[in-house]
């Protein structure tokens, strides 16, 4: 697999440049390597942190500015960031009014938020924390390390991030983030492998004829391989374990996400396979996402994210976001 | 054993981790997510660096910078629990300026307790700990029987190799192997082979 890189030691950092280049709301601390928003930080609002590895753009970085982050922590590709990042991070968009961690669950993640909040403790900035853990693809979560987080990640960032715009406490922020993270599942569907540019070779080797059902985000294989169907088949598939887990009903958020590489021409066809079977269900897709934003490099595949509306979510969903990858309203 | 003992261990471990960078990621990538070679390989880099810089004057002092500087630049799940090892093991050292195989033996059950505490890992999970716990046991079981220094850190290394490969038959239950469910049966955990590869380094160190 070519990659258009100037070396795998300095992707990170080079994406970066890009980042800070193209888009002057935001501000890069390149020697940190943390995404801010250009003014942060907002004084008396609570602060937004999340992060994660490299390697799942516009994650986090694109979901940074007004109405969702206030930095995001880019790490190694696919290695989450370290604590020094986190903790920087921290102070550097803490407006007097505390920060909230958006953490996916994964081990690397969890632990290197826990040893920034425990590190970090000694900078008098008050921290909460929510654990995203949507992807009802990992069963038997006592003998694994529980739930991954997966698509849900964009969906509490957004709605903690609108909450938060309000000036609304660091407690009702968190609050409404688990809510979003209670009331969202997601599945995903890999057709081939990703390339990790250190390693230089596919993950794992897919067949034409045969997919990895459950994926998570960072080119692990799934649950269990299966043939190939056609899209009706296998959305079918993710929707009822999606289902099976919270049955949908009513008004409904839903992201249909590509992984990196699946042109939105599928990523459509997709969607409409699971717009009919919400209707299948007596639910219906309220608001809804079709795109590329939380890959997995160059990945073929895609994931469903879906979130039971309330009153609230929805006008938090509708408020006004401007950011590199996300932006209505304004 | 010496502040330079243990200087040379790191010396061991980071020539190791760079041989070997490349069969590490390998094992990653067949249930973890290919970064395990590239991601210790480039904290042993910054650790080489950060002794170069400070120069600590007993072991303790030096294996609690080893561990902070792993924790600092590793980030992933191996950069906390490497890194807690390595201070665990620094902070049982305390001031002294050397340490003999008994107290190398409490350095390691308290390294030990770290990595299980953050990891909330036990032994058959298919984890690091399922080769730093029988290396522990072999270093108390040879302080018992009142081994040299050398033969000690001989039969440390071996447990630990054997431990490594004992994961091969296991189904993973923690880290990110645990999402391939009985998927990751076969496969040799690529933490309990950096494991091996570290106390393979430190009996190269010993025979130095």
């Amino acid at each position: 697999m070519k990659k258009l890189i100037n070396g795998a030691d300095s992707i990170v950092t080079d994406a970066l440049r890009g980042i800070a280049a193209a888009h002057p709301a935001l501000r890069v601390d390149l020697e940190n390597r943390i995404v801010f928003r250009a003014g942060a930080p907002t004084p008396g609002k609570v602060g937004l942190v999340s992060g994660g590895g490299s390697g799942h753009e516009p994650l986090h970085g694109g979901f940074v500015g007004y109405g969702m982050l206030d930095a995001a922590c880019p790490g190694e590709v696919f290695t989450s960031p370290v604590p020094d990042q986190i903790i920087e991070a921290t102070k550097g968009v803490d407006g007097g009014a505390g920060v909230l961690h958006i953490v996916k669950n994964y081990t690397g993640d969890v632990l290197n938020f826990e040893m920034a909040a425990e590190l970090g403790g000694d900078e008098g900035v008050e921290v909460a924390t929510v654990l995203v853990d949507d992807d009802v693809a990992v069963q038997d979560s006592l003998f694994t390390a529980g739930r991954r987080g997966t698509g849900a990640t964009l969906f509490v960032e957004k709605i903690a991030g609108a909450l938060a715009e309000t000036g609304a406490p660091l407690a009702e922020v968190a609050r409404a983030a688990r809510e979003v993270n209670e009331r969202s599942r997601s599945f995903g569907v890999a057709l081939s492998a990703c390339t990790v540019p250190a390693a230089g070779k596919p993950t794992f080797e897919l067949s034409d004829a045969e997919i990895e059902l459950g994926i998570g985000i960072h080119g692990e294989p799934g649950r269990a391989r299966a043939p190939m169907g056609e899209a009706r088949e296998i959305v079918r598939t993710a929707m009822d374990a999606i289902h099976a887990d919270l049955p949908l009903s009513g008004e409904t958020l839903v992201m249909v996400n590509g992984m990196g590489g699946t042109p939105l021409i599928e990523l459509y066809i997709v969607f409409a396979e699971v717009e009919a079977y919400l209707r299948e269900k007596g639910a219906t897709a309220a608001r809804s996402l079709v795109g590329n934003y939380v890959t997995s490099l160059d990945m073929q595949g895609f994931s469903v994210t879906t979130c039971s509306l309330t009153g609230e979510l929805t006008r938090l969903w509708d408020a006004p976001v401007e950011t590199p990858a996300l932006r209505w309203g304004r | 054993m010496n502040t330079d003992f243990f200087a040379a261990w790191i010396d061991e471990i980071a020539a190791a981790v760079r041989a070997r960078r490349d069969h590490l990621t390998q094992l990653d990538a067949a249930i973890g997510d290919a970064d395990h070679g590239a991601n210790l390989d480039r904290g042993f880099t910054a650790v080489r660096e950060a002794l170069a810089g400070a120069s600590p004057h007993t072991p303790g002092a030096l294996l609690v910078l080893v561990g902070s500087t792993l924790i600092r630049k590793v980030g992933g799940a191996s950069g906390p629990l490497y890194g807690t090892a390595f201070r665990e093991m620094g902070k049982a050292f305390g001031e002294a300026a050397e340490v003999s195989p008994a107290e190398l033996s409490t350095a390691l059950d308290a390294a030990l307790s770290g990595v299980r505490r953050l990891g909330a890992a036990a032994e058959g999970d298919k984890t690091m700990v399922d080769a730093l716990a029988p290396a522990a046991r072999a270093l108390a079981q040879a302080v018992r029987d009142g081994l040299k220094a050398e033969e000690a850190l001989e039969a440390t290394a071996a447990a630990a190799e054997q431990g490594a490969e004992a994961t091969i038959p296991l189904q993973a239950r923690k880290g990110r192997a645990s999402y391939l469910g009985p998927r990751s049966i076969g496969h040799e955990d690529p933490g309990a082979a950096s494991t091996a590869l570290l106390f393979g380094a430190l009996r190269a160190a010993a025979s130095r």
